[in-house]
């Protein structure tokens, strides 16, 4: 196509409107990580007994669920919903593995199943939303209470705890020479792919179309509905990982286990800067802030600080970065107005 | 110039009226509560008919009625309050300490502090929703660890007992008026009062519009912020009595109180016909939801189902009712356009 | 303005802006806004997009705070901060599209906020019902108060908001473009209820792009343009050209510059299309290097007859064909992959991704197109976002400025060179110059111009007349969701368009 006619100026445009210093450095993101090596640095100076190399082993066998379902509950709340179901998910997985394990099935075969169910779960929550147009707060209020009621429905209060020594024993077994859990190999993998689908393929670049205009990402050849339940499934099988590995973990299959792990998970990813409204965020910010809760909760514990106290400052804390995002936002809204010069032109539009 | 009388819309015989459809919602889970009720006498005449079956009928449902009531308020104007539950937990631990630490205390002076706590914390926030304009669901996420934590902290290794408190308090748990529990006619007296206001008063009527439109609103010149405000305070008030009933009730308070009240008073307002986009729905649909939930638990067993399976029918009623909500909306919203454009 | 002389002779005036002046940051929406309403008078406001219209009526309704300038109500000085001020102080606006709570009923919807109150502050719901019907019945209006406002036209929810403001005994009454949505009978129904608000000695602003209808409601008319007052004239001393003139400021003709292009094969076909209850039957042909017109009035369906070929909205019978295969229905991936491109009416909404950057958004519809091996990198994209940004000439510093900074032209730039660079066959393109100054929409003109001399089939809705017959080889007409004609350029005339699009050329009376 031959270029347009007239027009006098050959405008140059840049690429960023910033320099890359100012990129790097003044975001979200940045901010957190830079938190996190600031707690991280004062909590091995001041508090005894922190800065071992065990450490990290307890900390990262913490926080791995966390992490693990913070990855694909980024990319939900990047579309603008959310998955409250997470938690309840851990537990149905957790239960699965238990129960055919403890009929006698070969532990592969339960945790094969257990991940079957966070597929069937995860489609469910994504039917729902996609399909039938429910708002996903209240599909995943409800699939929280369903999921969690079958995990104790099919266990009651009991706790199956026989599992096998070679599985129980890597989950946490300490990679060669260091302190790190094993654990660490399926999220970092898991990790690549998720940034890489999120920052680097086209479905990504779909997922915050979505998040910000859902109308115009529809006009623009995203397939929206497809988009969010694949999202969905996702958030279900990892968070059904999950389960296993919390499973193995702690050697026990409870219908009760990790109840309240999605507030944990959705805090951590709104203190990693993901807009609750949808359309921003990163994961590298997000994986920030859960190192981030994680040490913070570590290290207090270390100091005998209580875990009430953790959660005063959890909750604290997301709520003072959502606030300060709020800002931060109708700071920006107010700069922009004040915009680069433009000719006398058409009143704004509304 | 005579004024056109043009062909405008009769009123097409769906056409829904506010309260319409509504009130066939709360007839039918009225009809299911019944039911689910005369399924488990039958089964077991005690669960209504012997003075603790019916007593724990009422009783029960009543404490979860006066936060679902709340919470209702809340999700009319499109927000919702997920640390009820941490809000009812600090006031049920309040209401102890004061007897415990103020011998001789009135009860009437106990449950004011009591509410009073419960308004200040849904005035934080409220606060925080109105002003920040932060969606309330990751507001009252970080209000509901924050003061969970601080109910925690302030119970240290504390727990209190039914023996620490005032034997005329407790009483007020079980005792009856005219088999009726004292504990369920308050309930019923705050609901009918909230149900007055929500339908009489112009600032309950402000709630459906802000809920309905939120835009709208702001263009109508109505005061969204202080509205949005009461109604946490509201929900966190409600929440504050529901914690002295609880402790009432119970007697025995940990610091794990209420917890995980509030997906329950969610779950009931949803099934009661509180359309969680907000603008619809009323507080006695709210208040029948909750009784249904709590009855369902306690017919369960009777039923031959093991109470473990409480929590998956609950999801079950939440997911039915949404589902339920969406469907008959998509079905009268064809109807309205097709009878439109006939006309 | 009104000389001393005719000042003293003329009736009080009910509101008047002089000379205001209204700025966003170095952006000046009103340099000059003008206005004297009278009592009485139905008073047209006409101009173009851009040309500050919008910007008045905000100040008027209290939503934007006026730099400078004086603004007067009945004589008073007036400053409104709130729109609930310029509410209490009987002004009343009738948006294109009414505000309304949908849960609510109509006579909450009339009444929110201030509704009648007896003992104990308890709602007196008869007392409102009471003036409801007073209100209904004066306006001729058969709608039932109590059923909530959902699924009501756009035309009943404008009744209802006249009914909001008789009720608030609003004396000036603002009308946005009202009749945009609405069919002959409804404009018809809204007319008279503006005459006998008019007889009842309130003042009415009558803003609007259809002439037939200013000069047959209004007895006089204000022309803005570029943010200014221009005049203002009693209807029956001017003429449409004359307007016309007054508002673009040269002549129609310059505006167009239409060259002639080689028609060739036909690309796009759609045939039998229906929706029952949104269009019927529509069957028509777009063959290379055609501008086809789809003009109508607002409402009668061609916007979504366009979605529906592009696959956004769905479509019950009928088939869409490119080059000969079929396409299938309700997949957008599909369309554009078969070759169509769809620029849609909604350029803040459906046309951009607003709050995104420049960049991102010329490359969202290309994504999938500039990845290798699935990936795509930020690098690549803003390769190609600056080739079409260059191209289009989209003014813009930096490809990560947010597309909502933008002038409305410079954004139809951007939504233009997303999807130019899918290279589609055919471009349908949804009022292309709509809320876009007069510079840019030359350009966008000229470019149109310029792919059908290239060989690409353009449809092109279009609500506005000059375009239409400036722009178009073949103009098809619908009404109320079928096509009512099919008029070559040769034979197309403001005359024939609009009395297919109408049904009637007659003035209405």
């Amino acid at each position: 196509m031959t270029t347009t006619t007239t027009t006098t100026s050959t405008r140059v445009i840049r690429d960023y409107d910033r320099p890359l210093w100012r990129r790097i450095f003044i975001n979200r993101e940045f901010a957190i990580i830079a938190l996190l090596v600031l707690v991280t640095i004062v909590a091995a100076v001041t508090i005894r007994g922190f800065a071992q190399p065990i450490t990290a082993n307890y900390l990262l066998l913490d926080v791995a669920p966390i992490l693990l379902i913070a990855l694909p509950m980024t990319l939900v709340m990047i579309t603008g919903e959310i998955d409250l179901s997470v938690g309840s998910m851990v537990g149905l997985a957790s239960v699965v593995t238990g129960v055919l394990t403890e009929s006698g099935a070969p532990f592969e075969v339960a945790a094969l199943a257990a991940l079957l169910v966070g597929v069937v779960g995860g489609a469910f929550n994504g039917f729902l939303v996609t399909i039938v147009g429910l708002p996903s707060l209240a599909v995943t209020i409800g699939t929280l209470a369903l999921f969690r009621g079958l995990a104790v429905g099919l266990l009651g209060t009991t706790a199956v705890t026989d599992f096998p020594e070679t599985w129980t024993a890597l989950a946490k077994a300490k990679i060669a020479g260091t302190t790190i859990p094993y654990i660490v190999i399926p999220f970092l993998i898991l990790l690549v792919l998720f940034a890489v689908l999120l920052h680097f393929t086209p479905f990504g670049r779909g997922v915050f179309a979505i998040g910000l205009s859902k109308d115009a990402a529809r006009f623009s050849g995203v397939d929206v509905e497809r988009t969010k339940f694949i999202l969905f499934v996702l958030s279900g099988v990892v968070a059904a990982f999950a389960g296993i590995f919390y499973t193995l973990r702690f050697g026990s299959a409870r219908g009760d286990n990790a109840t309240g792990l999605e507030l944990q998970v959705i805090a951590a990813v709104v203190l990693g800067g993901v807009s609750v409204f949808g359309g921003r965020g990163h994961l590298h910010g997000v994986v920030a802030a859960v190192l981030l809760i994680g040490v913070l909760g570590s290290s207090l514990r270390l100091a005998g600080v209580t875990s009430d106290v953790i959660n005063i400052i959890t909750g604290g804390l997301l709520i003072f970065s959502v606030v300060a995002a709020s800002v931060l936002a109708w700071a920006q809204r107010v700069r922009a107005k004040a915009g680069p010069p433009l000719r006398v032109a058409a009143s704004p539009a509304p | 110039m005579s004024t056109t009388t043009a062909p405008a819309a009769a009123a097409p015989a769906i056409a829904k009226k506010p309260g319409g459809i509504g009130r066939a919602r709360e007839f039918g889970i009225l009809a299911a509560l019944v039911l689910v009720v005369i399924a488990a006498t039958v089964k077991n005449p005690a669960f209504l008919f012997s003075s603790d079956g019916w007593r724990d009928l009422l009783l029960t449902p009543s404490i979860l009625m006066l936060v679902a009531v709340g919470q209702a308020i809340v999700i009319i104007t499109r927000n919702v309050d997920l640390s009820v539950g941490s809000v009812m937990g600090l006031t049920a631990y309040l209401t102890g300490r004061l007897f415990v630490d103020v011998p001789g205390i009135p009860i009437v002076v106990v449950v004011i502090a009591a509410v009073l706590l419960g308004a200040f914390l849904g005035l934080v926030n409220g606060a925080l929703v109105a002003f920040a304009k932060v969606p309330a669901m990751v507001i009252t996420l970080g209000t509901l660890y924050a003061y969970r934590g601080i109910n925690v902290l302030w119970t240290g290794s504390d727990r209190i007992n039914a023996s620490d408190m005032p034997k005329d308090f407790l009483a007020l748990g079980t005792q009856q008026i005219l088999f009726i529990p004292v504990l369920t006619i308050i309930a019923v007296i705050v609901l009918a009062l909230a149900a007055w206001y929500l339908r009489n008063i112009r600032g309950g009527r402000e709630y459906y519009a802000i809920g309905s439109d939120p835009s709208a609103a702001e263009l109508y010149g109505l005061k969204v912020t202080r509205r949005v405000l009461s109604a946490f305070v509201l929900s966190g008030a409600l929440a504050g009595l529901a914690g002295v009933f609880y402790a009432a009730r119970y007697g025995s308070i940990s610091s794990q109180a209420g917890s995980g009240w509030e997906l329950d008073a969610v779950g009931a307002a949803v099934i009661g016909g509180i359309a969680i986009t907000g603008g619809v729905g009323t507080v006695w649909g709210a208040a029948i939801g909750a009784m249904l939930l709590m009855t369902i638990n306690r017919a369960l067993p009777i039923l031959g189902i093991p109470d473990f399976w409480q929590r998956a029918v609950v999801g079950v009623l939440i997911i039915g009712a949404i589902v339920l909500d969406r469907v008959l909306a998509v079905r009268q919203r064809r109807q309205l356009i097709e009878a439109r454009d006939e006309s | 303005m009104v000389d001393a002389a005719s000042a003293r002779s003329a009736p009080p005036t009910a509101l008047e802006l002089h000379r205001v002046v209204k700025s966003f940051g170095p952006v000046v929406a009103l340099r000059s806004g003008s206005l004297t309403l009278r009592p009485g008078s139905i008073h047209a406001l006409i101009g173009e997009n851009g040309a500050g219209k919008s910007t008045l009526v905000k100040i008027m309704a209290g939503l934007y705070r006026r730099d400078s300038g004086d603004f007067r109500l009945h004589a008073d000085d007036v400053d409104f901060t709130s729109t609930a001020q310029s509410k209490a102080a009987g002004i009343a606006v009738i948006y294109q599209e009414p505000t309304l709570f949908p849960d609510l009923s109509v006579t909450e919807n009339i009444f929110m906020g201030r509704q009648p109150t007896g003992f104990l502050g308890r709602i007196d719901r008869k007392a409102m019902r009471t003036e409801v019907d007073r209100i209904f019945r004066r306006l001729g209006v058969t709608l039932d108060p109590d059923r909530i406002t959902e699924g009501l036209s756009i035309a009943d929810q404008q009744i209802i908001e006249i009914a909001k403001a008789i009720s608030l005994d609003a004396s000036v009454l603002i009308m946005d473009e009202p009749t945009a949505a609405l069919s002959g009978v409804e404009v018809d129904r809204l007319f008279a209820v503006a005459r006998s608000l008019r007889d009842e000695g309130r003042a009415i602003l009558f803003i609007s792009h259809r002439f037939d209808e200013v000069f047959d409601l209004c007895d006089t008319v204000t022309v803005m343009r570029d943010g200014a007052y221009i005049d203002t004239t009693p209807i029956a001393e001017t003429t449409v050209d004359e307007l016309v003139r007054q508002m673009v400021g040269r002549d129609v003709t310059e505006l167009f510059p239409k060259q002639e292009a080689a028609i060739g094969e036909p690309l796009l076909e759609v045939t039998a299309l229906t929706r029952p209850g949104v269009f019927h039957d529509i069957s028509f042909t777009v063959r290379a290097g055609e501008i086809v017109a789809l003009a109508g009035l607002v409402g009668a369906g061609r916007s979504e007859v366009a979605r529906a070929i592009f696959g956004v909205d769905p479509y019950d019978e009928g088939e869409v064909r490119m080059l000969g295969a079929g396409v299938a229905r309700r997949n957008p991936t599909a369309a554009m992959r078969s070759g169509l491109a769809l620029v849609p009416e909604d350029r803040r909404k459906q046309g951009l991704v607003i709050d995104a950057s420049v960049g991102g958004n010329i490359t969202l519809a290309i994504r999938r197109r500039l990845s290798k091996w699935g990936l795509i990198t930020s690098g690549i994209e803003n390769r190609a976002a600056k080739e079409w940004a260059s191209r289009l000439e989209v003014k813009t510093h930096a490809l990560d400025t947010v597309a909502s900074t933008l002038s409305g032209g410079n954004q139809q730039k951007v939504v233009l060179a997303k999807w130019l660079a899918t290279d589609p066959r055919v471009l349908i393109i949804d009022e292309p110059t709509r809320g876009i100054d007069v510079g840019t929409k030359s350009e966008v003109h000229r470019l149109l111009s310029q792919l059908a001399g290239e060989g690409m089939g353009i449809l092109m809705i279009s609500s506005e007349l000059p375009e239409v017959l400036g722009m178009a080889d073949r103009v098809l007409v619908m009404r109320e969701g079928r096509i009512t004609a099919e008029i070559s350029r040769d034979d197309a005339t403001s005359e024939n368009v609009m009395f297919a699009a109408t049904h009637s050329s007659e003035l209405h009376s």
